[in-house]
């Protein structure tokens, strides 16, 4: 570890009493859309407005997460969806925007910044655009990552995948339980944009993309919304909407920045006061949503969160099933791996299945007697690993 | 592993010639430092003048301390191979063409960990490489990781060949054969394996020493060729420059005249027009050719050489009017380089000190020996080095021009002719 790396705040934070999630919704991916991502935020916010009986005026905070809104942020959308808010975030973060978000809204109903906040992550994707975003995505991608094979992410992933596997022993059969269980949960999804079984076979002799990544280790970038209503649990109560609670949170960016190559995210330095906070520990989860860009990364933040030690996650692997109605379920709606990657929406993906799994308001099978649950955020490979990375430890219940 | 290079199959002339991609060009401002190390084929690193952290990717302040004061500083490149990989799939066109592609991070002994093109002879990670820099076929600064020691054919591997430009099996013009250097650059090229070799001269009807034993090597065909002369380029272009793959212009006319030590100004004129306007005319003529086989196979057309000299980056008086002419082939010759880098040609300009002929009979040593040059130019070409300053001499205007051009103005002032 670095010699100035900071010392923990001896403050724990406020909890988030009387401040709960509401109506999860999800716009159905597409692999392609011709549909900018404003329309991809609007069908989101109309979903979530109506299945809470609510209208546009009710809402007076918005946060958004979004890489393909340029040049608009989230300001352009206030304007061009008639909101007017008095409050207002703009988190184009990836895969930990959701929990970012969530973070701030808690905050801001908490204090009365705001009474209703819509959380939406959301991203078009044109036959363009993702090749387009690659060598653009940052300075340091742009200068020093892809002029060198232009491999994008399967690249970087790559990198850190194979020296998992030399460091910690993990096989591709390791991985591939692991896409092929997510692939079982997908099947019972209605919004998966893979709708056929995976076999452990086809996920092995898949065609080579970075060795020794294959293409079920990548997720399929898509077009998608996902979003849910922040607001005070007497208002969700009057309403009679389904909601849960938010025990704890973390979030840390470039931890670690010594390391010389990623095997750990800032989760390490987080994790003891994420479950002190919550009150509840490791074992109390009944699922966990990682953030699955590639499987390498749901192994790492297993470990890292305290489900198995460091290196051990291989192990975890074989001991577990991953299904809903297994042992440990996992990525209950698919992950990335198997529902898609919507740009900015993936880091969303795993919080509204949660908050749906929790509240009994399914769209895939339910987990049996799901009480807590935790949601990870990870994203942002700016150069050769992630910057970001988040959790949340969710209730259901009253 | 790398094996020896097969010479290449004659091209069938049915296909279509394939178009010259790049690699993304695009950088930042702070990155194109490592643009400018690689074009003079040094490995440096932003270092910070405050606490000297050393780091990458190039940035606008110390990570470390947040100082804005950087410099880059030259590094040994050791370092260990942690993890690689071998991409099979890529978004970008260029890499898409010449997959499988082999990548490797490095971290460095001195910190930083890099991203880099992984040479074939790098055993599996984790291993002991050497990093060093080297200009992509976009002509922009990357990093490729090398074996710790010098292997055999490690010239020939697949990616490095996409950055240098290897005369081997290659077709060369030089476009003088009659003075030492043109006959030591014909001799070196050869060396070096090049399959063919053009040598011009300008004036068939004399004898020059040396011309007649290059004339016998079985390599060499003599050509016809003044710079001068527009009709004379533009024969020349029709029938070999579709087949050229590195033309080193090396035709120079250089007197040792200032302004008032002679009246008039035809030897002035006579230099511009050889070295100056010879370029030019060879440019425009020969440019088209060699652009258009920018990816033409194993032994695609790949490089254009400038002989300019040290005295074009700062006028040495003494040598006024002939420092002026080659202040201005440099100037053209980064013109050149600029429409040459859409075909991914490199301009590689040579500026060497005196050279040991009898242009610079008065002057002291050290000079350049006429195959010293000719050595400094295959290296050029083999490890795709940009600017090459050969010599001692030249070595020490730079670092003097680099420092600080105003003082180096100054001392050549005041130097004798």
């Amino acid at each position: 570890m670095s010699a100035h790396a900071p010392e923990s705040p001896a403050r724990d934070p406020a909890g988030y009493a009387d401040v709960v999630l509401a109506a999860p919704v999800t716009v159905p991916y597409v692999r392609y859309s011709i549909r900018s991502t404003h329309w991809f935020v609007a069908r989101a916010l109309a979903a979530m407005l109506e299945s809470a009986g609510l209208r546009k005026p009710d809402l007076d905070g918005l946060s958004l997460g979004s890489f393909m809104l340029a040049p608009d942020t989230a300001i352009g959308l206030t304007q061009h969806l008639g909101i007017t808010a008095r409050w207002l975030d703009y988190v184009p973060l990836g895969g930990a925007c959701g929990i970012v978000a969530l973070r701030r809204a808690l905050r801001a109903v908490q204090s009365g910044d705001a009474e209703v906040v819509a959380c939406v992550g959301a991203d078009t994707n044109h036959v363009e655009s993702f090749r387009a975003s690659l060598g653009s995505f940052s300075v340091f991608a742009r200068d020093a990552v892809f002029p060198y094979g232009s491999g994008g992410p399967n690249a970087s992933f790559a990198f850190l995948t194979s020296h998992y596997m030399r460091e910690f022993g993990a096989t591709r059969q390791d991985f591939g339980k692991l896409c092929v269980a997510q692939r079982d949960n997908a099947l019972g999804y209605r919004h998966a944009m893979f709708k056929k079984k995976l076999t452990l076979d086809e996920y092995l002799n898949a065609r080579l993309i970075a060795e020794p990544i294959r293409l079920f280790d990548c997720v399929m970038p898509c077009a998608g919304a996902e979003g849910f209503l922040v607001m005070r649990r007497e208002r969700a109560r009057r309403l009679g909407l389904k909601y849960v609670r938010v025990l704890s949170t973390c979030e840390r960016h470039n931890a670690f920045p010594d390391d010389p190559i990623q095997m750990r995210g800032g989760w390490v330095l987080d994790r003891e006061r994420l479950y002190d906070s919550a009150g509840v520990g490791p074992a109390d989860m009944s699922f966990v949503q990682t953030y699955d860009d590639y499987p390498v990364m749901s192994l790492i933040q297993l470990e890292d969160l305290g489900f198995c030690a460091k290196g051990d996650g291989p192990q975890f692997v074989r001991r577990n099933t991953f299904t809903t109605d297994g042992t440990f379920p996992i990525n209950t709606s698919g992950g990335q791996l198997s529902a898609g990657q919507a740009g900015c929406a993936a880091g969303f993906l795993g919080l509204v299945e949660a908050i749906r799994q929790l509240s009994g308001q399914n769209l895939a099978r339910p987990v049996p007697g799901a009480r807590h649950a935790m949601v990870v955020g990870f994203g942002m490979i700016t150069y050769d690993r992630g910057l970001c990375s988040a959790a949340a430890i969710l209730a259901g219940g009253a | 592993m790398t094996g020896p290079l097969t010479r290449p199959k004659r091209k069938n002339p049915v296909l279509r010639t394939r178009l010259p991609l790049l690699p993304p060009w695009q950088r930042s401002r702070a990155a194109l430092g490592l643009t400018a190390c690689a074009a003079l084929g040094r490995f440096e690193l932003q270092t910070c003048r405050a606490c000297g952290a050393v780091q990458y990717p190039p940035r606008e302040a110390c990570h470390s301390c947040l100082s804005g004061e950087l410099e880059w500083r030259l590094q040994d490149g050791a370092g260990e191979l942690i993890a690689e990989t071998t991409i099979h799939h890529s978004n970008d066109s260029f890499f898409r063409e010449r997959l499988p592609w082999r990548l490797g991070m490095v971290r460095l002994d001195a910190g930083p960990t890099v991203v880099v093109h992984l040479h074939g002879a790098c055993a599996p990670a984790p291993s002991r490489v050497r990093v060093n820099t080297r200009l992509d076929k976009a002509g922009q600064g990357v990093l490729v990781a090398f074996p710790p020691e010098e292997v055999q054919n490690m010239a020939n591997d697949k990616q490095l060949r996409e950055m240098t430009c290897d005369p081997r099996f290659r077709k060369v013009l030089v476009t003088d054969g009659k003075t030492a250097v043109g006959q030591s650059l014909v001799r070196a090229v050869i060396g070096a394996g090049a399959d063919l070799v053009w040598v011009g001269f300008a004036e068939p009807w004399k004898k020059f020493p040396g011309l007649q034993e290059i004339a016998a090597l079985p390599q060499v065909t003599l050509i016809p060729l003044d710079v001068t002369d527009s009709k004379s380029i533009r024969t020349q272009a029709g029938e070999i420059g579709g087949r050229v793959d590195i033309l080193i212009n090396n035709a120079e006319v250089h007197r040792t005249h200032g302004i008032a030590s002679r009246a008039g100004i035809e030897a002035a004129r006579a230099e511009m027009d050889v070295n100056y306007f010879g370029l030019l005319r060879l440019a425009q003529e020969f440019g088209p050719a060699l652009k258009s086989r920018g990816a033409d196979g194993q032994s695609s057309a790949t490089a254009w050489v400038n002989l300019l000299s040290v005295y074009a980056l700062s006028n040495f008086p003494a040598h006024g009017t002939f420092s002026a002419s080659k202040a201005a082939a440099l100037s053209l010759a980064q013109c050149l380089r600029a429409e040459m880098r859409p075909a991914g040609i490199r301009v590689i300009n040579v500026f060497p000190g005196p050279i040991d002929d009898e242009w610079n009979q008065a002057l002291p040593p050290p000079k350049l020996g006429a195959q010293a040059l000719a050595r400094a130019v295959v290296a050029a070409l083999q490890d795709g080095v940009e600017d090459v300053y050969p010599g001692d001499v030249a070595q020490e205007w730079l670092e003097r021009f680099r420092e600080n051009p105003k003082v180096l103005e100054r001392e050549l002032a005041g130097m004798a002719g």
